[in-house]
């Protein structure tokens, strides 16, 4: 690897860090300026004057907030991400289970719906303005037009509670055998499966629609090569940037985005997390869970940069 | 006939009736409705089945939950609460105490002090046994002025507490006929040692002990082998799915996933009910939708105006549109027949735009519209029945302006801080309880800031009355007090509504809180 490459990919990851700690501080000013009182959150509405004092005294909510900005980066950068205000549970170990179901879930649905649309991408544009690009077109732009929990509830209500294949409940344990949880979540991955198919698969198509017009396409062609050699082969590596960029964009979507589908299907993941902690005012735990959305996202759109640096060959073999 | 029962209940309750010969005596009465109903199921029922895994599918949980009784204010809190924990006394269906830690209660001559014998041979989950000391020091916890627990109001009037042998005394403040009523709180589950130690271990007396803790997800338990009770526990364990969507959990009871609702969108229950192998359950209860008007500020400060306003509502279009029907009116006092001493011949206010106008009239506002904050948080279709108040108000001329608030901050912001907003309230097991919570001019809670002296000392006289009939008739006269001179609106009582499968057998009516108040794992078997 040359020493340009690496240069602009060092200069990407300081960049990265930098954003992070700037989140960071936004994050922590967000949930300052949080409407009502933290105190009056936890209790709620049957909360007397006087138990609202006594908590509010106990979280040390009197403290100034730089300082209270400064103890919490210096907690979270010893990987101590404090306990929750509401029920005491370490943050840590309530965020790992359910992050880990939401990586679960958004994975699952990653497995299938990346190459599912780069395939139909490709399908498209071998057929295109032809039936099967109509077709595949039109199907998963209703998809992405429908409200994902209007299809959340038609599945539910089709495969859940007539037919009963699948689960309505998604609900997933610890210690729950592999299969058995595949099954549990086989709905929320089909609704999120059709809720990101179609920005990819549109993205697929146009990039590599794109590169067709160009003179070496053409040169391909007449050297007569199959059509679907030209566009995988020759095509398709000088689509990739922009393809992974929208990749990565929907995989962001699918870890920070769901609390929707999984409010549906009932899935303990962790947007459900996040906002019962907004709604409480629990504000360790909307910051650490704030930091680690922006984590997964600054994190995927690197990976998206670094990878359209390295397949640019302008870059690769300079002069 | 329901001044008789009623008349037994309090003899039972004060000591001097067993409660099996109330049971008795109340059987022979012939008593309809909800009354039988509990009664029956107590004397008549089949044979429980023992085992199997109940499943509950539960709104209103959150990730924030935690096992600790104090902190327990939403459904799904109350539900495990009730659960893992039990109470000194428990209310049944038709008001009579259950007597479960406790075995006996007993006043004192003056109704000051009250004497609850603790039933012995409890065990906690922990291996412990119950002592009086163990009941003191809960109830300490939550009555010291330093606790967070939603149950601190219920303690206030308390002036102090101790334990003589196998007993456990409280020495109210005032004279309170009511007082073993409050020990029925959910959050007074009584913990070892008063859960000093470790307020959210989840450790308690009851027929379920918790086996897994995940706040927001899921909730589960299994049968405590010790349990003191044979004729409750009849399941193997339980597990309860927090479902906050509400379509979310009528297609989990439809598909069969799990075996019990809770809240049913009433837009959905006639439904819902058509599905195979399920039934939609309707219990009349103690909530309430309401609109709260500031007595004391302005324009609220005028009592022709707040009389306009009341007039100027169409409770029964409400109950009809708002409830789909699953719900009663309301006359503007917090109290409806489900209460013991409820003076059923009270006038009962209705929609009436001429008058209403003429009040307005003579309340002399000077005609600029009135601001009614409202948002979904208040009650499921608030914003809706403030459009219903809207238009009834301005058929008879009086200007009313919705501004819709954010559901988020609106218990922060809105309640208890504007001058006249829609709320909700659960109810209470008595009218002292209720009327102390949020109509005493000093109470913390007082949401329409109604400071009536005449209202507040016919509460203290009734609140130590022990002549049933007097008593009555001084919250007949705090009722009147209240209808036609309090900030309340209250249009309608809302019913719970719920799903059970065929195969739960033993249901009973209880509407004093939802799912049976909460008993539904405790008392229910399946078939």
């Amino acid at each position: 690897m040359n020493p340009l490459i690496l240069k602009i990919l060092a200069q990407r990851v300081a960049l990265s860090l930098l954003l992070l700690f700037l989140v960071s501080i936004l994050i922590f000013l967000g949930t300052q300026i949080l409407p009502g009182d933290v105190a009056q959150s936890i209790l709620g509405r049957s909360a007397t004057p006087q138990a609202l004092e006594n908590l509010r005294q106990e979280l040390g909510l009197n403290q100034p907030a730089h300082t209270r900005y400064l103890n919490w980066l210096g907690g979270v950068l010893r990987g101590d991400l404090g306990t929750s205000l509401t029920n005491g549970r370490d943050i840590a170990q309530a965020i790992g289970q359910r992050l880990g179901n939401t990586l679960f879930l958004a994975g699952c649905a990653a497995i299938i719906a990346v190459p599912l649309a780069i395939f139909l991408g490709l399908i498209s544009v071998l057929y295109r303005n032809r039936w099967p690009d109509k077709l595949i077109s039109g199907l998963s732009l209703a998809a992405i037009s429908v409200p994902e929990f209007l299809i959340g509830y038609v599945l539910m209500f089709y495969f859940g509670v007539m037919l009963g294949w699948a689960p309505s409940v998604s609900m997933v344990t610890e210690g729950m055998p592999f299969l058995a949880r595949l099954q549990a979540i086989a709905l929320p991955v089909a609704v999120l499966v059709l809720v990101v198919l179609a920005h990819m698969m549109r993205m697929t198509r146009a990039a590599i629609l794109n590169v067709m017009q160009s003179a070496y396409i053409e040169t391909a062609e007449l050297k007569g090569l199959g059509m679907f050699r030209i566009i995988w082969r020759h095509a398709f590596p000088n689509a990739i940037a922009p393809v992974v960029n929208v990749v990565m964009l929907n995989l962001a979507y699918l870890v920070v985005g769901v609390v929707v589908v999984e409010v549906v299907f009932v899935y303990p993941g962790m947007g459900q997390f996040l906002v019962d902690h907004v709604a409480k005012r629990d504000v360790p735990v909307v910051q650490a869970c704030g930091l680690i959305f922006a984590s997964v996202y600054i994190l995927l759109n690197m990976v998206a940069d670094i990878v359209a640096i390295i397949a640019n060959p302008r870059l690769r073999h300079p002069k | 006939m329901t001044d008789e029962l009623q008349r037994l209940a309090r003899l039972t309750r004060l000591g001097g009736m067993s409660r099996r010969d109330f049971l008795g005596r109340a059987s022979a009465l012939g008593i309809g409705a909800v009354a039988a109903n509990g009664l029956l199921a107590g004397v008549a029922r089949a044979q429980p089945v023992q085992g199997g895994v109940l499943k509950m599918g539960l709104g209103g949980g959150e990730s924030t939950n935690s096992l600790d009784p104090a902190a327990a204010l939403s459904q799904v809190p109350f539900h495990f609460t009730r659960c893992f924990g039990e109470t000194l006394v428990d209310v049944n269906a038709d008001g009579s105490l259950d007597y479960r830690l406790a075995e006996a209660v007993e006043p004192g001559a003056d109704a000051k002090t009250w004497v609850f014998r603790i039933r012995k041979g409890v065990e906690f989950h922990d291996g412990k046994t119950l002592t009086p000391d163990d009941v003191l020091a809960t109830m300490r916890r939550h009555s010291d002025e330093n606790t967070k627990s939603g149950a601190l109001g219920v303690m206030q009037g308390i002036a102090d507490m101790r334990v003589d042998g196998d007993n456990f005394i409280i020495e109210s403040t005032t004279a309170n006929a009511d007082l073993p009523y409050l020990m029925s709180t959910y959050q007074l589950a009584i913990q070892p040692n008063g859960g000093m130690d470790d307020p959210a271990a989840g450790i308690g007396t009851g027929a379920y002990r918790v086996t897994a803790n995940e706040p927001g997800v899921r909730h589960v338990f299994e049968k405590f082998a010790n349990y003191w009770d044979d004729s409750r526990g009849h399941f193997e364990g339980v597990e309860m799915v927090v479902i906050n969507d509400a379509t979310a959990r009528n297609a989990a009871l439809q598909s069969g996933q799990v075996h019990i609702i809770n809240k049913v969108d009433p837009k959905v229950a006639a439904l819902l009910s058509r599905a195979p192998g399920l039934q939609v359950k309707r219990v009349a209860g103690r909530g309430h939708n309401v609109f709260v008007m500031h007595c004391d500020t302005a324009p609220f400060d005028n009592a022709d105006l707040r009389m306009a306003l009341k007039l100027a509502v169409n409770r029964e279009e409400m109950v009809e549109k708002i409830l789909q029907g699953y719900g009663t009116v309301g006359n503007d006092i917090p109290i409806n027949a489900a209460y013991p001493l409820f003076d059923a011949d009270l006038p009962q206010r209705v929609y009436d735009p001429e008058q209403a106008a003429e009040f307005y009239k003579k309340s002399g506002h000077d005609g600029t519209p009135i601001v009614l904050r409202t948002a979904e948080a208040a009650f499921p279709g608030a914003v809706d029945a403030a459009q219903l108040f809207q238009q009834s108000a301005a058929a008879a001329g009086i200007p009313i302006e919705i501004k819709r608030e954010p559901d988020d901050g609106y218990w922060s912001e809105v309640w208890n801080k504007q001058p006249f907003c829609a709320s909700y309230w659960s109810g209470r097991p008595v009218q002292d309880q209720m009327y102390s919570t949020g109509y005493l001019s000093t109470a913390d809670w007082n949401d329409t800031r109604f400071n009536n002296a005449e209202f507040d000392r016919l509460l203290v006289e009734a609140r130590g009355e022990l002549d049933q009939d007097k008593r009555k008739q001084l919250y007949s006269q705090m009722a009147m007090i209240l209808r036609d001179d309090g900030g309340l609106i209250l249009p309608m009582f809302n019913d719970f509504v719920e799903g059970v499968r065929d195969d739960v057998q033993g249901w009973e009516e209880n509407g004093v809180l939802e799912l049976m108040n909460g008993l539904s794992p405790s008392k229910c078997w399946f078939a």
